[in-house]
C-alpha cells in the first residue's frame, strides 16, 4: 500500500510536471484592484464617459466664475427690467410679448455667443446658462451626497444582516421590508411634502426647511433598501464560502474575518454600484425638483430649471431644454461608466437596482 | 435516532486498543441534523439527517479514508470533525478532550492541532489576497511567528509542499489548481496540526495532479507525524493513503477496517457495489462480486428507511432487513460492518 498509485498519463517520474508560470518569468503580480482599473482603462466607452463627466463637474464646479465673468448678472436675483448690449443694440432681457394673447413676456433668447445670456434668460430675467452650472452642482452635489449617504447605510446594514444572520438578520429585514413597501417616487414624495415646510430634527442632526440636506437625506433614505438586498445577498453567500470557512477552520477571530476576508471582497460590488446609483439619484432629485419639493429656489437645480422653463416651452424651449439635456447627458455617461466599471471588477455580476 | 448502543464499534476494538495510546479522535454517536424550510410554517419543516448516529476512532499515526457517494455525508461528518458545525447530537473527543460542545470561541485556540484541508482549491483561497499573506494568518492569528520570522516561515511552508518562495507575492488566481491545493495543504501544516481532515482535496484536480497531491500528502504524513481523515469518493486514492477505510452510505458508516481487509474481503453488500462499480483496467479481470448496485439512487436523508438503510438497494435484502436496523458489529474477515447477512 505504501506504492505510489500508477500515474494513469505516466508521466516520467524523474521530472515532476509543474506549470510554465513556475518560472518566476513574471515579475510584479497584479492585484486584483489592478487589474480592474487596467480593465476599465481599455474600455474606451467607459472613458469617455468619464472624461464628459469630468468635464461636466469641472464647468459645474466654476459656476462662479462663469457667472462673474462672463454673464455678469447675479443668477439668483430677478432682472425684470434689466437691458443687455448685443451686438450693439441695447434689448431689453424681458421684451412684452408679441405671439399668442399678447400677454406677459418673452425673455431674450440665446444668444449663442460666449457673453451674457449665452443660453438666453428664464422668465425672471435670470442667465439660464449661470443657471444651469450653479443648478448642475446641487444636482451633482446631491446625486453625490445621496448615494454615500445609501451606501453607508446599506452597506453597514447589509453586511450585518449577512455576518450575523439570525435575529439581526431578521429585524433589519423587516425595516427593510416597511421601506421596500411603498414605491420610491410615492415615498419620496410623500416625505419631502411632508420635510419641505418645517425640516427635520433628529436628534443633534437639524435639516432647515429649504436646506440641500433635505432633498440629499430623503433621495439617500429611499434607495436604501434597494442596495442593502444585493449586498446582504453576496454577503451571505461568500460566508459560506470555503475560504470563510477556511478561516473559521484556521481559528481566525470573527472581526479578523470580517476586516480580511469579507470587506475587501464587498468592496468590488459596492463600488459596481456607484455609478448607478450616481444615475438613479440624479433623476430623482431633477423629478423632486420639477414638482418644487426638491431644491428651493432661489437655489436652482436642473430640476428647478426644467421647471422653470415649462411654461416657456412655445417662445423659449431652450429654458427647458438644455437643463433636460444636461440631467440626460450626465445620466448617459454615468450609466455607459457604470457598465464599465461593473465589466472591470465583477464580470460575472449581474447588477440591478429598481 | 436509533437506540445503537453508542460504544458498539469502539468496545469491538476495545482489545487492542488497552495497549495503543488513546485515540487522537473518538467520536461516539455522532449526529448532524440539518432543518429546512418551515421558518412561518412548522408543518414544513423537513430534518434532513446528514450524519446518523456514527461512532469511530481514530489512531494516532493513522489515515481513516472515509468513502460514499456524493450526498452520503462525508463531508458533513468532516466538518462535524472539525467544528465547523455544530453537532446535533453525540460526543466528541479530539487529544482526550471533549469539543463536541465546545462554543465556537472556545474552540479557536485548539483548532491549530485540528486542520482541514478543503475540496475545491479555487473557492478555499480569498481571492483578494496574495499567497503569503494567506501563510501567514493562521501564523499571526496564533502568535506562532514574529514579524521577523513570518517570511521565512512561509519560505519553508512553500518549500514543503514544493512550491518556490517567490510564490508568497502571487494572488490565488495566477496559480493553477495543483498549486492552489498545495498553498491550502501548506496553510494547514502553519499551524503543525496533529490531525488534517481532508475534505476531497483532490478530486477537484486533474488526474495527473491528483497522484502528485496524494504523494504529498503521503510524504507529509511521514515528516510531520500527521494523522489523517482522508474524505475522498475516488476509491484507488483512498486504498493508495489510508490505512483504515469507513464506507458511508446515507450518513452512517456501513463498514469500517483495515484498508486490506475492505478491499479484499468487504463483507457489506454495498462496499462490494462501490468495489465492482471501480473500473478495471484489464478485461476479464472483474471480480465475481454478488452485490450490484440497481440503478436506484439512495433514498433521501430526510426519509431513512426504518430498517437497515441499504435495503431498498441491497440485492440480498430480506424480511428482517426491513424490519430490524442492523448494528455496525465485528464480521470474521476483520471489519466490522452494519449488516444482517453480511457477504
Amino acid at each position: 500500500m505504501t506504492d505510489r498509485i500508477l500515474d494513469p498519463l505516466a508521466l516520467p517520474a524523474a521530472a515532476p510536471p509543474q506549470d510554465p508560470a513556475l518560472g518566476g518569468a513574471k515579475e510584479a503580480s497584479s492585484g486584483p484592484w489592478a487589474t480592474a482599473w487596467r480593465r476599465l482603462r481599455r474600455d474606451r466607452g467607459a472613458m469617455v464617459a468619464l472624461a464628459v463627466l469630468c468635464l461636466v463637474a469641472l464647468a459645474c464646479a466654476a459656476a462662479p466664475l462663469y457667472a462673474s465673468a462672463v454673464s455678469g448678472t447675479n443668477p439668483f436675483a430677478t432682472n425684470l427690467n434689466g437691458e443687455v448690449t448685443i451686438d450693439g443694440t441695447a434689448q431689453p432681457v424681458l421684451a412684452p410679448s408679441t405671439t399668442g394673447l399678447g400677454l406677459g413676456v418673452t425673455p431674450i433668447g440665446p444668444t449663442w455667443a460666449f457673453g451674457p445670456y449665452m443660453l438666453g434668460a428664464d422668465n425672471q430675467g435670470r442667465d439660464v446658462a449661470a443657471r444651469m452650472l450653479y443648478g448642475g452642482r446641487n444636482s451633482l452635489l446631491i446625486a453625490g451626497a445621496a448615494t454615500l449617504l445609501t451606501l453607508v447605510f446599506a452597506v453597514a446594514i447589509g453586511l450585518l444582516c449577512g455576518f450575523f444572520g439570525g435575529i439581526v438578520d431578521g429585524v433589519l429585514n423587516r425595516v427593510l421590508d416597511v421601506l421596500w413597501a411603498f414605491p420610491i417616487y410615492l415615498l419620496a414624495i410623500s416625505l419631502s411634502i411632508v420635510l419641505i415646510a418645517e425640516g427635520l430634527t433628529i436628534g443633534p442632526i437639524d435639516i432647515r426647511a429649504g436646506s440641500l440636506w433635505l432633498p440629499i437625506a430623503i433621495i439617500g433614505v429611499v434607495y436604501v433598501p434597494y442596495v442593502a438586498r444585493p449586498i446582504r445577498g453576496q454577503t451571505l453567500s461568500l460566508m459560506r464560502s470555503e475560504f470563510i470557512a477556511a478561516a473559521i477552520a484556521l481559528g481566525v477571530p470573527p472581526w479578523r474575518i470580517f476586516v480580511k476576508d469579507l470587506l475587501p471582497n464587498i468592496m468590488p460590488r459596492v463600488i459596481v454600484l456607484v455609478p448607478i446609483l450616481l444615475a438613479l439619484n440624479m433623476i430623482t432629485e431633477s423629478s423632486l425638483s420639477f414638482l418644487s419639493i426638491g431644491v428651493q429656489p432661489p437655489d436652482a437645480s436642473w430640476g428647478t430649471i426644467i421647471q422653470d422653463g415649462q411654461g416657456l416651452l412655445y417662445s423659449r424651449p431652450i429654458v427647458a431644454l438644455a437643463p433636460g439635456l444636461a440631467v440626460a447627458l450626465t445620466v448617459l455617461c454615468l450609466n455607459i461608466l457604470g457598465d464599465g466599471v461593473r465589466d472591470a471588477f465583477d464580470p460575472r455580476a449581474k447588477v440591478r437596482i429598481a | 435516532m436509533t437506540a445503537m448502543p453508542l460504544l458498539g464499534p469502539l468496545a469491538a476494538a476495545a482489545p487492542a486498543a488497552a495497549a495503543e495510546p488513546r485515540p487522537l479522535v473518538r467520536a461516539s454517536g455522532l449526529t448532524k441534523r440539518f432543518v429546512t424550510g418551515g421558518s412561518w410554517f412548522p408543518s414544513r419543516r423537513r430534518v434532513l439527517t446528514a450524519v446518523d448516529d456514527v461512532s469511530f476512532a481514530v489512531m494516532p499515526g493513522e489515515t481513516l479514508g472515509l468513502v460514499g457517494e456524493s450526498g452520503c455525508g462525508k463531508s458533513t461528518l468532516g466538518r462535524c470533525l472539525t467544528r465547523l458545525h455544530d453537532l446535533s447530537g453525540g460526543r466528541l473527543e479530539f487529544d482526550g478532550r471533549d469539543i463536541g460542545a465546545l462554543p465556537m470561541r472556545r474552540m479557536r485556540p485548539l483548532r491549530a492541532e485540528l486542520q482541514m484541508v478543503f475540496q475545491d482549491p479555487h473557492a478555499s483561497l480569498n481571492p483578494r489576497r496574495r499567497i503569503g499573506d494567506l501563510l501567514a494568518e493562521p501564523l499571526r492569528v496564533h502568535r506562532l511567528a514574529s514579524p521577523s520570522e513570518i517570511e521565512a516561515r512561509i519560505a519553508e511552508l512553500l518549500a514543503s509542499v514544493e512550491l518556490p518562495a517567490d510564490f508568497s507575492r502571487r494572488y490565488p488566481h495566477e496559480l493553477s489548481g495543483g498549486q492552489r491545493q498545495r498553498i491550502g495543504i501548506a496553510r494547514a501544516l502553519a499551524l503543525r496540526p496533529k490531525l488534517i481532515v481532508a475534505d476531497e482535496p483532490v478530486s477537484a484536480l486533474d488526474v495527473s495532479v491528483q497522484a502528485q497531491i496524494v504523494n504529498l500528502f503521503c510524504d507529509l504524513r511521514d515528516r510531520f507525524n500527521l494523522t489523517y481523515v482522508f474524505i475522498a469518493h475516488d476509491l484507488a486514492v483512498v486504498r493508495q493513503i489510508s490505512t483504515r477505510v469507513a464506507v458511508m452510505y446515507l450518513g452512517a458508516i456501513v463498514e469500517i477496517g483495515d484498508v486490506d481487509a475492505i478491499f479484499e474481503a468487504p463483507r457489506h453488500p454495498y462496499t462490494a457495489a462501490l468495489l465492482d462499480a471501480i473500473p478495471e483496467p484489464h478485461l476479464g479481470a472483474r471480480k465475481a462480486r454478488s452485490a450490484r448496485l440497481p440503478g436506484k439512487e439512495p433514498p433521501s436523508p430526510a426519509n431513512i428507511p426504518a430498517g437497515c438503510r441499504f435495503e431498498p438497494r441491497c440485492a440480498r435484502a430480506r424480511d428482517r432487513c426491513r424490519k430490524e436496523r442492523p448494528r455496525l458489529e465485528a464480521k470474521d474477515g476483520g471489519t466490522l460492518a452494519a449488516c444482517h447477512f453480511p457477504l
